[in-house]
């Protein structure tokens, strides 16, 4: 342990959004400036996990002042050495600006991104290094854990969480406590416990995150979970195209057992655990817990069906408890700090916060936590500082390629898992796509189906042909093929395909199509009836540009910006445009002098 | 690990670098760091304040700031405990850092000969 007491910490992301965006020569580059200036005793540098403000990264904080850098590349660092940390002087430029207002905010808490979030799992994720153990403890980590083994009673930590109203967070929403209850009921003389971070949701990556940011909270998560239902041996099973969450996640796993946390007799206690770390191909059917059994168990990722659930008969056979990564990053706070101070945050059916992965055409990016019960009106543009270029915002798909679209109404919509339902959408892991008045919502439905179309297993008749009819239907419409009946037909095959699919996969696939068809019917009908795409998104419905060519003055301009050369002509003659080549995608028009381009 | 006591132990052990990111308050001590402070000595006055404050094992948190136009009387530094008023000293040595850590940081007693201004915020 380095005895050295720092005068400054400079906090640099090293989440996966912020390394993409450079944060690694960052570090490099600060180590080496601080060396120049004969600093590096003074100031310490400290790897974080996600900020979750991946928009602005990469991101570094300093420390005592707590003032916040967004978007600091390489050539920054030596203004900051020299100015904040030599002569304490801010480097305003470097400050985040409001969106809204211009204001520039120095301090972190202050940012409206942050200001309206309360976190409870992702806490510690950019606060401490993930990589070190000590920091963990240093904020009160392994108490939870240590609560639970030596002052605690099982089935008393089984009724601590029933108390708390903690629900599962990969999406289905099942009360947490209730799952462990019926895993420590069946009497087996070997259990397992198994955390799901085969995160499959284009656009979500909370559990990313919570590894890559703060392992050790997921570690501790479990140990209270096999200690409860009485298992001895447990399973991170994570995707392989997470290899940071996987390097820190076995650091971390190593740390513990240097430090007796994990392996035998922890705090004394006679409690064994053992932990493995599985690497899961990328198939999306994998994320539904009886196919995860299956790859666990090296066998074809394909769901079985249920009864027997997996607390009576799981992995190899045995009763096994299976959550979610952001569920078992809720569990230490709960132990510590008592139901009651957890079931006080959100909403009477949903306890708790939740995180949210805020992607698509949105000004913050990034990953945020609310309490349940917050509207999406307050996510979207109080913290999500509203849409990006100012456009008109036109629906929210939440819960991933198995939730729905919901449109403007449904702003002020308290978001919990049951208001989310009664919507026609879900929770899902906590995705959350903005669209903007330029998305067109049969489109959309169409990518979302063709994802669960192609990850979809094979194994069930309804979703292995199903979801591929829809799609067939799908397609022709955006191709300006859309027959009269489609839309009852998508219905009719939608309803089918969720009443008789196996697995959750195919039971929300159609979930996308029925809610855009539920909210934008009439999209629907103007794709059909009119070859029309009123969001003008579909290029096969989109008319060619055709020059006037008494106005054209022969300046070439639109010739320029063409980017697949269908316009010909000579200077100061007359150009025109191959409709045959033209892909209507409207470049030319804006650049024309004389206003002489237009849809033909 | 084989207690809670232990457990809280190693968290003792472990916990004060971490404080560094507590936004709390407690005292702040502000050095100087203009290039009139950096001239006159800034940085030694620094290195003490952070030896002292280590060997001690006081809870402070200790920042820079930029010229603040007394140059003539660098180094400076500001001494802020909490819900009291900011009180300068200038033209400080390295062992005058001791005698205002030991006199007015930890016992509260204001070292009055060193003073040069006092500001209520």
């Amino acid at each position: 342990m380095n005895e050295t007491i720092y005068r400054s910490h400079v906090l640099v992301c090293t989440g996966t959004g912020c390394v993409s965006s450079g944060a690694k020569d960052l570090k490099t580059t600060l180590e080496k400036e601080l060396t120049a200036k004969d600093m590096s005793g003074e100031v310490k540098i400290v790897e974080t996990g996600c900020h979750g403000f991946c928009e602005k990264g990469p991101i570094m904080i300093i420390y005592p002042e707590g003032v916040f850098y967004c978007e600091v590349n390489e050539k920054d660092v030596k203004e900051i050495v020299d100015e904040h940390l030599l002569k304490g002087r801010t480097v305003e430029r470097l400050l985040f600006k409001e969106p809204m207002t211009e204001e520039q905010i120095p301090s972190y808490q202050d940012i409206d991104f942050y200001k309206k979030q309360q976190r409870i799992s992702l806490k510690n994720c950019g606060h401490i290094d993930p990589e070190s153990i000590d920091e963990y403890i240093a904020v009160g980590g392994y108490e939870a854990a240590g609560k639970a083994l030596t002052l605690m009673e099982p089935q008393e930590i089984i009724d601590e969480l029933k108390e708390s109203g903690l629900r599962g967070r990969g999406g289905g929403g099942f009360p947490t406590g209730l799952k462990w209850q019926f895993a420590r009921n069946t009497e087996s003389d070997k259990k397992y416990v198994i955390c799901n971070a085969d995160e499959g949701d284009p656009g979500a990556f909370m559990d990313r995150s919570l590894l890559e940011g703060d392992p050790h909270g997921i570690i501790e998560g479990m140990m209270i979970a096999a200690y409860a239902i009485g298992a001895d041996e447990a399973y991170v099973y994570v995707r392989a195209e997470y290899p940071l969450a996987i390097t820190r996640l076995e650091k971390a796993i190593q740390d513990a057992e240097e430090y007796g946390l994990l392996g035998e007799n922890i705090f004394d206690s006679g409690f064994n655990f053992k932990l493995h770390i599985k690497e899961g191909a990328g198939a999306f059917v994998c994320g539904e817990e009886t196919a995860l059994m299956n790859s666990i168990e090296g066998k074809r990722g394909m769901p079985k069906p249920r009864p027997p659930y997996p607390s009576v008969s799981g992995l190899w056979g045995k009763p096994t408890n299976i959550n979610n990564v952001e569920t078992f990053a809720n569990v230490p706070y709960i132990i510590k700090e008592g139901a009651e101070a957890f079931s006080s945050i959100g909403t009477e059916s949903s306890a708790g916060t939740k995180v949210f992965a805020l992607t698509g055409k949105i000004n913050n990016t990034g990953l945020v936590e609310v309490p349940m019960g917050t509207t999406l009106r307050e996510v979207i543009f109080e913290i999500g500082g509203g849409l990006d270029k100012n456009k008109k915002f036109k629906a929210v798909q939440t819960g991933g390629p198995s939730g729905g679209c919901l449109p403007e109404e449904y702003l002020n919509l308290p978001i919990d898992y049951d208001s989310l339902l009664d919507a026609g959408t879900m929770m899902g892991s906590g995705g959350m796509v903005v669209m903007d008045e330029d998305s067109c919502m049969v489109d959309v439905a169409r990518f979302f189906l063709n994802f669960t179309q192609s990850e979809s297993c094979g194994k069930c008749t309804p979703c292995r042909e199903g979801t591929k009819r829809m799609l067939e239907i799908l397609n022709r419409i955006t191709e300006g093929e859309g027959r009269e009946g489609d839309i009852e037909l998508l219905e009719e095959l939608g309803d089918h395909i969720k009443s008789t699919s196996l697995c959750g996969l195919g039971k929300s696939a159609p979930n996308p199509v029925l809610s855009t068809i539920t909210h934008f019917r009439k999209e629907y009908e103007a794709h059909i009836n009119h070859q029309n795409c009123p969001a003008g998104a579909c290029q096969d419905l989109l008319s060619t540009y055709v020059i006037a060519a008494e106005d054209c003055i022969g300046c070439g301009k639109c010739a320029k910006v063409c980017p697949v050369d269908a316009i010909s002509g000579e200077i100061k003659g007359v150009f025109a445009i191959d409709e045959d080549v033209c892909i209507a995608c409207g470049a030319c028009e804006p650049v024309c002098p004389v206003d002489a381009i237009s849809q033909g | 690990m084989k207690s809670l006591a232990e457990l809280k132990e190693l968290r003792d052990k472990v916990k004060k670098d971490m404080k560094k990111r507590d936004q709390g308050t407690r005292p702040e001590i502000i050095v100087g760091m203009g290039t009139c402070g950096i001239a006159a000595g800034a940085r030694e006055i620094l290195k003490a304040i952070l030896e002292e404050v280590e060997t001690r094992d006081i809870d402070v948190r200790v920042t820079q700031t930029g010229c603040i136009g007394m140059c003539e009387k660098e180094p400076l530094i500001d001494v802020r405990m909490p819900g009291k008023e900011r009180i300068t000293y200038g033209n400080l040595s390295t062992s005058d850092v001791k005698e205002i850590i030991s006199k007015h940081v930890i016992n509260g007693n204001v070292v009055q000969e060193l003073v040069i201004a006092r500001h209520s915020e």
